[in-house]
């Protein structure tokens, strides 16, 4: 069953805003006990960032800079709703949200590579 | 709802909005480090040396940590409230020790990264 509300565009900018900040929130954790290695346990975080090179895990590394950049982008798009003055092209924000995050995520990409 | 729940949620509302103001800030500058930093290869001597016991890079982990810790739970927050049916107060005391738990974690790894540095 679908509702007429999730047709539409904004709907879905709501979905990835609410999932990326889900995940980004669970993944804060585990990030800053990583870096904790470097005091705790230099050797252990070498290899951690040696693994990290592996394609699989800088694959999963590009999905994560693109999801924050989606936040990141996507909150800038609900801060614009909701402090500047309404604007008609909410799709178009959607769409440069999305532009710029898979953009950040393919000059991550490239650089890791 | 009464006149404190009212005031709570806009205060919880305004903390939300100053916050991802900040990390919008914060996190521009933290992608734009991780392309950079990643182009020589990361490790524990290139994180220790680039960040180590300089100042600049502490206060501005440090900002960025103080505003993580209040836009997460805030926004976890929310989503439980609309998606669980879980006592609000329950929800709220469960995202505030999240919250606490992200600044412990947080102030210690950066304390223990900034006495790593040379500089120190």
């Amino acid at each position: 069953m679908t509702r007429q509300h999730q047709n539409h565009t904004t709907y879905w900018a709501f979905i990835v805003h609410r999932v990326s900040g889900v995940l980004l929130a669970a993944f804060v954790p585990l990030h800053l006990y990583v870096l904790s290695l470097a005091v705790s346990d230099g050797a252990l975080l070498d290899g951690l960032l040696q693994w990290s090179t592996t394609p699989v895990v800088k694959v999963m590394e590009t999905g994560l800079v693109v999801m924050l950049a989606a936040h990141l982008t996507g909150g800038l798009r609900l801060l614009g709703l909701e402090f500047l003055a309404w604007v008609s092209w909410q799709k178009t924000a959607f769409a440069l949200s999305v532009g710029i995050s898979l953009a950040i995520g393919l000059v991550f990409l490239l650089n890791a590579g | 709802m009464t006149d404190n729940a009212v005031r709570s949620e806009t205060l919880l509302w305004l903390a939300q909005r100053i916050s991802a103001m900040v990390l919008a800030f914060c996190i521009a500058v933290h992608l734009a480090t991780m392309v950079v930093a990643m182009q020589g290869g990361l490790s524990t001597a290139e994180i220790a040396g680039r960040v180590g016991g300089d100042p600049v890079w502490l206060v501005f982990y440090g900002v960025f940590l103080a505003a993580v810790s209040v836009h997460a739970p805030i926004g976890l927050r929310t989503v439980l409230l609309e998606t669980t049916s879980l006592p609000p107060n329950r929800i709220g005391l469960l995202t505030m020790l999240f919250g606490l738990f992200v600044v412990v974690l947080g102030l210690r790894t950066l304390y223990g990264l900034f006495q790593l540095g040379p500089m120190s």
